[in-house]
């Protein structure tokens, strides 16, 4: 009997440590939008005039070998972003490299942690691929440091080295952002009183007192379902099934020390 | 044991209810509000003698633009005020100096009538010289006045017949008057010198320079220009940092623009309050021709001097733009009268001009300034100090287990004793 009891705890306690990992694998709520119905045929030329482009979305855009191509996405904590893009170079070109660049919200450059960001079109290539994945977007960080952190990211597509007579060729260019949602494993403490998006400032204070009319704003992307409040993490079922199978334990080891019944040596009442 | 498969049952479904827990979204930001201001946009064509060369598709050069043009026409968005001026349109003759002041406003700056607009076109004839820099400078002109953004779209098959008035230390001039113009060229030609002029034509005010060699190219491209004018934008408000601190502007939340020449440095101040955050970001355009290794460096400093946080951007190859950023969180204060705090911006910058290269007017400088509340402070690595993983776990049945077989040894003592007595 005692034995059996002691295996249904251990089986039980055994069955629950399982919980967590099925927590860890639920579905994410980030972005994808993947339609394609409305995602942009153009890009900006400069920070100010950059293209938004939502997470999952296939930007296009037409231009010149030369033109700077800028496009922005939002970007939140827990998620790390990869960028992907492709030339379609013209039929005869020498050979031109091509630089993805990465900025985060206050125009700081951002390592891309894998990808190559930058590639050398041989002479004659049809079609060049960047990629650059970024490090993972943190709720907060120290002032001191450019980690990235949630709010507008800029890409800027440019060839970096050219022959001057490839100079104004019609190039065409796609751009894709995904992410993947890291988890609790990146949840940080303290965030920031608002996400890091350029003008961000000018806009709440312009809601205020909506009589003002302010133009076109820097930046007004935010992901789907707007930014998160950032105190959700999975960190929570974690801590709180460990609080669960500590008390389990206790009971168990408690009961341990009781054994089944009365104590043998106890003699039965009214004897 | 029906007691602990109900217990199992209950956690379960507590864990189902833990894991599923909504993601509670921030309160939304509300939209923009549309810009008022009109963009402008004049079309400057080049109607010289070579535009009558038949290399556009089997067509002349001109019937390749006038076809653009009507095309252009036709699709140009309501809000967009759209003028056209040409350069050489006028003076047949040889007279260098007459023919170097030949351009004409072909249809006002204004709202669109494109009937009107169209009739004009169709009037024009490959004629005279090629005097670029002095129809830009007019071109500026006719763009003058309102907030809207303005952008000037060059189409050209040649250089610039008219020197010495370079047109792209012109187009330099232009874009240091800080009235946000953007000069686009499109080249007809695919010859070096034009290539060459027309870039920096284009470098010099931040616009784009397209190679045309087809009809549908010269369409499209026009075309997309002039949409991408239309695009509402933000349109930076002209400020002049100075050489120290003390003197410097005060700046509020807000997007800027200044000059700064090579090897020199800028101030600007900004007032923080405390329990407020101070974002600042600085971007430095290559103009003109520079060498291939820059960087910018922007400092926040307190009025004494001491350093608080730097931002540095570094780079090397061709590039439009160097820039960078910081954030200064002021921590909150205890006193409710506590004065805001001055932080001095410093801007400096390290391209050096290429030789030959004209190093005034200043390199464009574009500032954001944004000031919002102080983010809510990390006391822990992990969002708010909880745990996770396998270890966790771990450590906490191992602990859970010691303390209750603590607690039933205890108890079973007590019981002796108590039996004892």
């Amino acid at each position: 009997m005692r034995i059996t009891r002691v295996l249904s705890t251990a089986l039980l306690m055994a069955g629950l440590a399982a919980a967590p990992a099925v927590a860890d694998s639920s579905p994410s709520a980030s972005a994808s939008a993947s339609d394609g119905s409305s995602a942009p045929t153009q890009a900006g030329t400069s920070f100010r005039t950059a293209t938004e482009l939502d997470q999952g979305q296939q930007g296009t855009a037409s231009g010149s070998t030369g033109d700077y191509l800028y496009w922005s996405f939002a970007a939140d904590a827990g998620q790390r972003p990869t960028v992907k893009a492709t030339v379609k170079l013209p039929d005869t070109h020498a050979g031109e490299t091509w630089q993805l660049d990465v900025y985060d919200g206050l125009r700081r450059r951002q390592a891309c942690q894998y990808g190559a960001a930058t590639r050398t079109a041989a002479q004659g290539t049809a079609s060049l691929d960047l990629a650059c994945t970024l490090r993972t977007v943190r709720a907060w960080s120290e002032q001191w440091a450019n980690d990235p952190l949630p709010g507008t990211y800029y890409v800027r597509l440019t060839v970096v080295d050219l022959q001057s007579s490839d100079l104004g060729q019609p190039v065409s260019t796609e751009l894709r952002v995904d992410s993947k949602d890291i988890g609790g494993s990146a949840a940080v403490d303290g965030s920031l009183a608002e996400p890091l998006t350029p003008g961000i400032a000018v806009k709440s204070s312009s809601d205020e007192d909506s009589s003002s009319t302010t133009s076109a704003a820097l930046s007004s992307i935010e992901p789907d379902g707007g930014w998160s409040s950032g105190w959700w993490s999975d960190r929570w079922v974690w801590t709180a099934i460990g609080g669960v199978l500590a008390a389990l334990a206790g009971i168990g080891g408690y009961a341990l020390t009781r054994g089944s019944g009365r104590p043998r040596r106890v003699p039965p009442p009214g004897m | 044991m029906i007691t602990r498969q109900r217990l199992a049952a209950g956690i379960c479904a507590l864990l189902a209810t833990l894991s599923a827990g909504v993601a509670f979204p921030a309160g939304a930001v509300a939209d923009e509000t549309d810009s008022t201001a009109s963009p402008k946009v004049e079309l400057v064509l080049d109607v010289s003698g070579s535009m009558s060369a038949k290399d556009m598709d089997g067509g002349s050069r001109m019937a390749a633009a006038k076809q653009a043009f009507n095309e252009v026409l036709d699709a140009t968005p309501e809000e967009v005020q759209l003028g056209i001026r040409t350069l050489g349109a006028n003076y047949h003759g040889n007279d260098r100096k007459t023919g170097c002041k030949d351009t004409a406003q072909l249809y006002p700056v204004g709202t669109l009538n494109r009937t009107e607009a169209k009739t004009a076109v169709a009037t024009l004839q490959p004629t005279g010289w090629t005097p670029i820099g002095p129809a830009l400078l007019k071109a500026a002109d006719d763009l003058n006045g309102g907030d809207g953004s303005r952008r000037i779209v060059l189409i050209s098959d040649g250089e610039d017949t008219c020197q010495p008035l370079d047109p792209c230390e012109v187009a330099r001039e232009i874009a240091a008057k800080g009235i946000g113009l953007t000069i686009d060229t499109l080249g007809l030609v695919p010859d070096a010198k034009t290539r060459d002029q027309l870039s920096c034509i284009a470098d010099a005010t931040g616009g784009t320079y397209t190679s045309v060699q087809h009809k549908e190219e010269l369409s499209d491209r026009v075309g997309q220009l002039v949409d991408r004018a239309a695009d509402p934008v933000v349109t930076p408000v002209a400020t002049d940092g100075t050489a120290q601190c003390s003197s410097a502007p005060t700046l509020k939340s807000g997007l800027y623009t200044d000059r700064e020449e090579f090897g020199k440095q800028r101030f600007y101040r900004v007032d923080v309050d405390p329990g407020q955050e101070l974002r600042a970001s600085v971007s430095v355009g290559a103009d003109r021709e520079v060498n291939p290794d820059y960087g910018v460096l922007l400092r926040a400093v307190t009025v004494h001097g001491r350093e608080i946080v730097r931002g540095e951007g570094t780079g090397n190859g061709r590039t439009d733009v160097i820039s960078t950023g910081l954030r200064y969180p002021k921590a909150e204060s205890d006193d409710d009268n506590a004065p805001a705090e001055t932080v001095c911006l410093q801007v400096t910058n390290s391209f050096s001009a290429a030789s030959g290269v004209k190093t005034t007017p200043g390199l464009p400088l574009e500032l954001t300034v944004d000031v919002v509340d102080a983010p809510s402070s990390s006391s822990d690595v992990a969002s708010f100090g909880l745990g996770r993983g396998w270890w966790l776990l771990g450590a906490l049945v191992l602990t859970g287990f010691v303390a209750g077989l603590l607690w039933g040894w205890l108890s079973r003592w007590r019981l002796a004793v108590w039996r004892t007595n």
